[in-house]
């Protein structure tokens, strides 16, 4: 149930980010969703692709540091409060995000946010337990 | 007219100092090659008896000691005296975390308080000065050095150390300090600092100021000299020979630093193939300690590169004078007066990351001081999809160094590859300091 997304170290320079997607695009690889974290020095971004093995590859090829992460992308209600009531969810189980970003696509009528958890087995169980919809790697590239 | 604190031996005839050498060094072989089995080994290989030593230049015949066969004698393995007659122990920072640890005997403090008091009555202090200590005193030799050379002097010394620079600008206020000990670097700083605080450090009573530790200029003693309003003069030592105080400008002439050769022998060689060069000519200083009972060194490699000039000083010192240093035989670098090689950083990394990093150690002067930056290229090993992890990271390298070998550094993750490679070989230093 997990989604496996692809993290990028960048250091904070002009250009990092265009290098990247660049790369990315004119190998034919989509990317579904993407966050940014920043500091002073440098950056992580962490992205989701259509390809993650081809991903991987390839930026490695040109000189990147690229790890593999196992993600959890939880489709929330478009709506008001939303969010709010997954986070709440979580939170009475005493689950820790370590960060969250929007997915750009809809699925449905619902909106959809990937999560990092640094106990990520434990937060799938708690989603599942509590009614919300987890969606599966496969679903989500294509989408 | 110069003054002299022996004025006998400082001014000893050339002959007569030669001589003395001669005598001195048969001296320091016989009681090396009887007294410690490093020397009775490596003189056996080079086939040289002490008997062999008939004139000066035999003594291009001994072998060298280096810095590694001080590592490989940890701690006390070249000690020429048993402990009972070792009173005082120092050691500087070594390259693979062990330091290098030297003896004295009460006769080697007795003569190193000595050349002290020369070196500083040759740099125009005198009995009734006040002496403001700012050498660190403990392990690193500087501040004890410095401080019972004053005492034997008979000037008042301010034992005030390293640190708190706005106390130290009250104490040298109100104290009347006249003569200033520290590295060349941190005069121009306390000089801002107390511009800072309103005070002119200038109209302060400091006359003089000995300044050693770390490499510095002609520009930078014009700049000091200005900006303190003091004759500053140029000291040199290492604790593997002595300790500060081994050679020292005179305030006469300030061409050059008399090195007390009654005590020492040195060698200018050139580093690669270990020949004598000219007197003129630059190369590696090597030093030979023929009066040291605790730990002599026959031929002891400095990686300093310098040169010598044996012509008469205006000063009346016959003592020979090598040249301000100008630079390193090795990768050694001076960061705040503190000893640091690449390949000390490299296995703190190394210990961290489990792989040997491409890393890149960036020294610069900012605001009078010493910056250490330590480029690290992020391999996946170390990567993280989380920011705290890699900010982690950073504090962790940073404290090692400081923990290990006493500077404050700055890490920076950088991106593969963006540490130049030369010919297969990263470049692990690039120093932007304007010496």
């Amino acid at each position: 149930m997990q989604v496996e997304q692809i993290s990028i170290f960048i250091e904070n320079k002009s250009g990092r980010l265009a290098e990247i997607t660049r790369i990315l695009g004119e190998t034919g690889i989509n990317i579904r969703a993407l966050s940014l974290a920043d500091t002073s020095d440098f950056g992580i971004l962490r992205l989701i692709v259509n390809d993650v093995e081809r991903a991987k590859v390839v930026l490695k090829e040109k000189g990147f540091t690229v790890n593999k992460t196992e993600v959890v992308a939880v489709e929330v209600p478009d709506k008001p409060g939303g969010l709010s009531t997954i986070l709440q969810s979580l939170d009475r189980d005493r689950i820790n995000v370590e960060y969250m970003y929007a997915f750009v696509e809809r699925c449905g009528g619902n909106a959809v946010i990937i999560f990092r958890f640094d106990e990520t087995d434990k937060a799938i169980a708690s989603l599942a337990a509590n009614g919300f919809t987890i969606l599966a790697g496969e679903r989500l590239y294509s989408m | 007219m110069a003054s002299y604190f022996n004025e006998e031996f400082e001014t000893l005839p050339r002959a007569a100092l030669e001589a003395l050498q001669l005598k001195r060094l048969q001296a320091v072989l016989a009681r090396v090659s009887a007294n410690v089995p490093f020397y009775r080994n490596s003189l056996a290989q080079a086939g040289v008896k002490p008997q062999d030593i008939r004139s000066l230049a035999d003594l291009q015949r001994l072998p060298f000691t280096t810095k590694q066969d001080m590592r490989d004698s940890y701690p006390y393995g070249l000690f020429a005296a048993p402990m009972e007659e070792i009173v005082r122990i120092h050691a500087s920072s070594g390259t693979t975390g062990k330091p290098t640890v030297v003896g004295y005997t009460q006769q080697d403090i007795a003569v190193w308080t000595e050349l002290m008091a020369r070196s500083f009555v040759a740099a125009g202090a005198h009995k009734g000065d006040i002496i403001h200590n700012a050498y660190g005193y403990g392990l690193f030799t500087g501040g004890l050095g410095a401080h019972y050379g004053a005492e034997k002097l008979g000037a008042s010394v301010i034992p005030i150390s390293g640190g708190n620079t706005k106390r130290q600008i009250m104490i040298m206020q109100d104290f009347g300090s006249t003569v200033l000990t520290c590295t060349p670097s941190y005069s121009l700083y306390l000089a801002e600092e107390a511009a800072a605080e309103g005070v002119d450090i200038k109209t302060s009573k400091l006359r003089v100021g000995i300044f050693g530790a770390e490499p510095w200029s002609e520009a930078m003693r014009a700049e000091i000299e200005a900006n303190l309003g003091l004759d500053a003069i140029d000291i040199y030592g290492l604790s593997e020979i002595m300790g500060p105080g081994v050679a020292i400008e005179c305030i006469e002439a300030k061409q050059g630093l008399h090195i007390w050769e009654d005590h020492f022998i040195p060698e200018i060689i050139n580093p690669e193939t270990g020949q004598p060069v000219a007197d003129g000519e630059k190369g590696e200083l090597v030093i030979t300690t023929i009066t040291k009972q605790g730990i002599p060194l026959i031929r002891y490699r400095t990686r300093d590169i310098t040169s010598i000039d044996r012509t008469p000083c205006v000063c009346g010192r016959t003592h020979g004078r090598i040249a301000r240093l100008s630079g390193r035989s090795d990768d050694m670098l001076i960061i705040r007066g503190v000893n640091v090689f690449p390949s000390q950083i490299e296995s703190i990394l190394v210990r961290i990351e489990g792989v040997e990093p491409h890393y890149l150690l960036i020294v610069d002067r900012r605001d009078n001081l010493d910056t250490l930056e330590v480029q690290v290229e992020v391999n996946e090993g170390m990567f993280s999809d989380e920011i705290k992890v890699l900010q982690s990271l950073g504090r962790r390298i940073e404290k090692e160094i400081k923990d290990m070998l006493g500077v404050t550094s700055t890490v920076k993750l950088v991106e593969p590859k963006t540490i130049q490679r030369s010919e297969g070989k990263a470049r692990r230093v690039q120093d932007n300091r304007n010496l």
